[in-house]
């Protein structure tokens, strides 16, 4: 089955892309509370003490909030170096045409050195979200992500991820070790004092360091709204064309996504709350169109951050099992 | 907008909030993971998808039979689930109207003791829990200890499972005397009581009607009454990151302040290389500023074309850290292999590794009473004091001065893991800044024309070490340096009059004269020192004090040999039972494996031996060859 070529029209099309802009640019902006001026130093921290002490990091760009606000401290870490370190983009396939457009633009803007990497033998056999369930994300994002960290040889790897995001991510640490075959063994963290942060590692062991670990959802867009970092606009509310399944609203991002019997997309205002693969992330119906907006149905909501990740919820403790593999 | 508006207010709100950063520790099912649980689901910091993903799970593994088991909300891990305990430390963020919270929850298993001290260590305020059934358990004590030695002053102790013994005020009165009193060990402490039960929330947010004998408030309201505070030190400390040098015109030094204040304009010098400089620009989260504060990470600019590397440290001239090889610390040990004097280890203090290892244990602290017991060795999860000997100097500062430059970890050479952390308690060598007019061992040895160091002849009694010993100061002596011999005999009738023989006290005669001879070799002097050293840990020990200059001998004879010739009479009387604990005949004796020098004195006599030890200290650059 393929899209209604009427719906298909309204599907966001690169030309209407636009950066991020705050709408009131005149009215002046609170502080920035404390408690986030202490979170940024600390990330920044995180970003310097990596960079010094490992051969190959590299920052994981996912391209979502957490990516931009990752992004944003990293240049601040080093300004007015350049970032001494690539980005490294896992591009399932299934991404949102918007999120590649806004990393190349992204890229292209700051003069970042961006590696991209696809499983590309899961691609050819044709894997898909629809098709393969779990292993779909098993293949497309954790097998994919230790491919491309092992393609160039990256020892350290920057990743966007936040304590307060998931039960299994509250027990990481900042530095998080990884064998050889980057698997994670939640029994034997190493222990993590102060801020020293023992960067020894053996041959062949890598790292992932999340400098954000600290941070809460509500942290994080405050953060873009006092410093103005842009965003994607998919996390806008904007009329969508959507298909409503097993009580997910799903974005039909493109004429890939095979609809089942009876099912219309239709359209609707809705924005994301986090992103991943469209077919996986399930869209909320919104009027937020600013971040201050976001930040106040945020403040309301009653459901956690990734309650619309698909992909996490698909078997019991099915984070710690894809952190185990490989998954960042 | 109706969204800005109330942005505005959230903002606001946040701005005007503190934030306290606290731990929960406790033995293991006193019920820590149940108490945030409800700590968390009451404050309303709970989504509703996860409480409902949590209900799926009590089901499961639950302990609360249908009910919603709450300590679900926070065991994140599988095993921890399908175990019931808390292995790994768990980071959680709530807000209340006055404050803001990160909490860390803890393992209470013995096991993970390493764990609760990497929480520990950024904590202002901790939860000691207890059963109100079982009362204070050691672990409990373990977790408080550490918890203080860490720099946490602030302890609320919550007695849980109040229902378990029928809210009675007499069990609540009984522990917290005796909680009281085991505690009172601690220095510079307040502790605060609340009695409670976590599993159905008496006490936890809202005060219980069900202890009406209780007057005080509940854990919630204790909690943000505390203070929340971090210890600020006003001296600068900015120990260096990373130096970034996109090209040849920027050199830009980053790190976070760590303690004071930094001006455009100031001068500062770097520990330990000493190099000074002005500083010229200060690079901020906020841009360029004049200034920046304690907790700011910066990118600083010099006025001087300097080389400051990474882990020096800058700080101003008037208020310098401590520059140093030797430092007395506490230390928590988290490795199942022992920490022994004379192990080689690696330390990490702010952004440097160096090598080093440990002098000697100077106690260890018994968690059952909190007391300091003699020691020699720290085992898993002990708490002890050590002196530390480190192969290059270090800028560093007392922990209760400055947390962040006073305290290390450190690291298994070979495994590259963590073994333990460290907070440094005193400078063994005073406030020494390297300063141009410092007259370093170098100097005073080539004013002497001679290279300093400690030749340690060791071996039984008998074997010939004195008589070696004697003749070799002689030759040393006629060669024109200037040597020193310290016997063993002598130093018992001075400065070692106060100790016997009892393998404690003969550990400590051999670590006052390894002191001894350092001093002297630090005075540039060739030492000569003869004692048995019976046990290989006694001779790590010297050499750990000692370091490079140590030139291990060992004076070689069998032990039926040294017998016949028995010169003092000792083995005679040993063997009589009239001398006790003498070596080799019923105190142990480990031959050294590896000396630098052997000499069989069965083959060479005095003046052999002498010329052997001569040619072994001209040929390895220790001694100007005979004119």
């Amino acid at each position: 089955m393929s899209l209604d070529s009427a719906v298909l029209a309204h599907v966001p099309a690169s030309a209407k892309v636009v950066p991020f802009r705050e709408p009131a640019a005149h009215a002046p902006r609170p502080a920035m509370p404390r408690s986030l001026r202490a979170l940024e130093a600390e990330a920044m921290h995180v970003f310097r003490e990596v960079a010094a002490e490992f051969e190959r990091p590299v920052l994981l760009y996912s391209i979502g909030k957490d990516s931009s606000v990752l992004l944003h401290l990293a240049r601040k870490a080093f300004a007015p170096a350049p970032l001494p370190f690539p980005l490294l983009h896992i591009e399932s396939g299934w991404d949102f045409r918007e999120m590649i457009e806004f990393r190349d633009r992204t890229a292209r803007e700051h003069g970042l050195d961006l590696r991209v990497h696809h499983n590309a033998e899961a691609r050819a056999a044709g894997v898909a979200p629809f098709t393969h369930g779990s292993a779909y994300a098993d293949l497309m994002l954790t097998a994919a992500l230790k491919q491309g960290l092992d393609r160039w040889g990256f020892d350290a790897a920057f990743g966007g991820g936040r304590r307060d995001e998931e039960k299994s991510r509250a027990k990481e640490r900042i530095l998080s070790f990884r064998d050889a075959q980057h698997r994670w063994d939640p029994r034997n963290q190493r222990p993590e004092l102060w801020r020293h942060y023992n960067g020894r590692i053996s041959r062949g062991q890598k790292v992932r360091a999340f400098p954000l670990s600290n941070w809460t959802e509500a942290d994080i867009w405050t953060y873009i709204h006092l410093e103005g970092i842009p965003l994607v606009p998919l996390y806008f509310a904007n009329p969508r064309p959507v298909v409503e399944r097993d009580g997910a609203l799903i974005v039909v991002d493109d004429e890939r996504m095979p609809l089942r019997e009876g099912e219309r997309p239709r359209l609707e205002r809705v924005r994301f709350r986090t992103l991943g693969c469209y077919p996986l992330t399930a869209a909320t119906p919104s009027e937020a169109t600013t971040v201050p907006e976001v930040i106040a149905e945020l403040l309301a909501s009653r459901e956690s951050e990734r309650s619309g990740r698909l992909v996490d919820s698909d078997q019991v403790a099915s984070m710690e099992r894809k952190k185990a593999e490989g998954y960042f | 907008m109706a969204g800005d508006a109330a942005f505005r207010r959230y903002a606001e709100d946040q701005q005007s909030k503190d934030l306290l950063r606290l731990i929960t520790c406790g033995s293991v099912d006193d019920g820590k993971s149940t108490l945030i649980g409800r700590l968390l689901l009451d404050t309303g910091s709970v989504p509703e998808d996860v409480v409902r993903a949590a209900q799926r799970d009590s089901e499961r593994w639950g302990t609360n039979g249908d009910q919603l088991d709450v300590a679900l909300l926070v065991d994140g891990l599988q095993s921890e689930r399908e175990q019931g305990i808390t292995i790994d430390v768990a980071h959680r963020y709530f807000d209340t109207a006055r404050r803001k919270f990160i909490l860390a929850d803890t393992p209470g298993h013995e096991q993970y003791t390493r764990n609760m001290a990497t929480a520990a260590s950024t904590a202002t305020a901790a939860v000691l829990l207890l059963d109100a059934s079982r009362g204070l358990q050691p672990q409990t004590l373990r977790h408080a200890c550490i918890a203080r030695l860490m720099g946490v002053r602030q302890f609320v102790v919550a007695v849980n499972k109040m229902d378990l013994v029928g809210h009675d005020p007499a069990v609540f009165e009984r522990i917290v005397a005796a909680t009281r009193a085991a505690l009172a060990r601690l220095p510079a402490h307040q502790a605060h009581f609340v009695p409670m039960a976590a599993r159905s929330g008496e006490n936890v947010v809202r005060r219980s009607a069900a202890m009406p004998w209780y007057a005080g408030p509940a854990l919630l309201e204790l909690l943000e009454s505390l203070d929340a505070s971090e210890p600020e030190a006003p001296e600068l400390r900015l120990p260096v990151q990373y130096v970034a040098r996109p090209d040849e015109h920027f050199r830009g030094y980053a790190g976070t302040i760590t303690g004071g204040r930094l001006q455009v304009g100031d001068n500062v010098v770097a520990l330990p290389s000493g190099v000074r400089s002005r500083v010229v620009s200060i690079g901020t989260a906020q841009g360029e500023r004049e200034q920046a504060a304690a907790g700011e990470a910066v990118m600083v600019t010099l006025a001087d074309q300097v080389d400051i590397g990474r882990g020096q440290v800058l700080a101003h001239l008037a208020a310098p850290p401590s520059v140093g090889t030797r430092f007395e610390a506490e230390v928590v040990w988290m490795a199942p292999q022992p920490l022994v004097a004379g192990g080689s280890l690696e330390f990490k203090f702010a952004h440097r590794y160096v090598a080093g290892s440990a002098a000697r244990v100077v106690h260890r602290v018994d968690v059952t009473d909190l007391g300091n017991r003699p020691a020699a060795t720290l085992g898993l999860n002990d708490v002890g004091r050590c002196e530390f000997v480190l192969a290059e100097a270090v800028a560093f500062d007392s922990y209760d001065e400055h947390r962040a430059t006073g305290s290390f970890v450190i690291i298994d050479r070979v495994t590259r893991q963590t073994l333990g952390a460290g907070m440094v308690r005193s400078a063994s060598q005073g406030r020494l800044v390297a300063a141009p007019e410092q007259v370093t061992r170098t100097q005073r040895a080539a004013q002497k024309h001679q290279r300093p160091a400690v030749v340690w002849l060791e071996g039984l009694s008998g074997s010939g070490k004195s008589t070696i010993a004697a003749a070799l100061d002689r030759a040393l002596f006629e060669r024109g340096h200037h040597a020193y011999l310290l016997d063993g005999d002598g130093l018992r009738q001075g400065l070692n009059r106060d100790l016997g023989f009892a393998p404690a006290e003969r550990r400590e005669n051999l670590r006052r004269a390894a002191e001894v001879a350092r001093l002297m070799a630090d005075a540039g002097l060739l030492v000569i020192a003869a004692f048995i050293s019976p046990l290989r840990a006694d001779r790590e020990m010297v050499r750990a004090i000692v370091g490079p200059e140590l030139v291990e001998v060992h004076v070689d004879a069998p032990l039926a040999e040294c017998e016949r010739r028995d010169p003092k009479g000792h083995y005679r009387r040993a063997r009589a039972g009239a001398l006790r604990d003498f070596t080799g005949v019923d105190a142990p004796y480990e031959p050294p494996d590896s000396p630098d020098l052997r000499l069989d004195t069965l083959q060479l006599d005095v003046t052999g031996a002498v010329e052997r030890l001569l040619r072994h200290l001209e040929s390895t650059g220790r001694l100007a060859a005979a004119r």
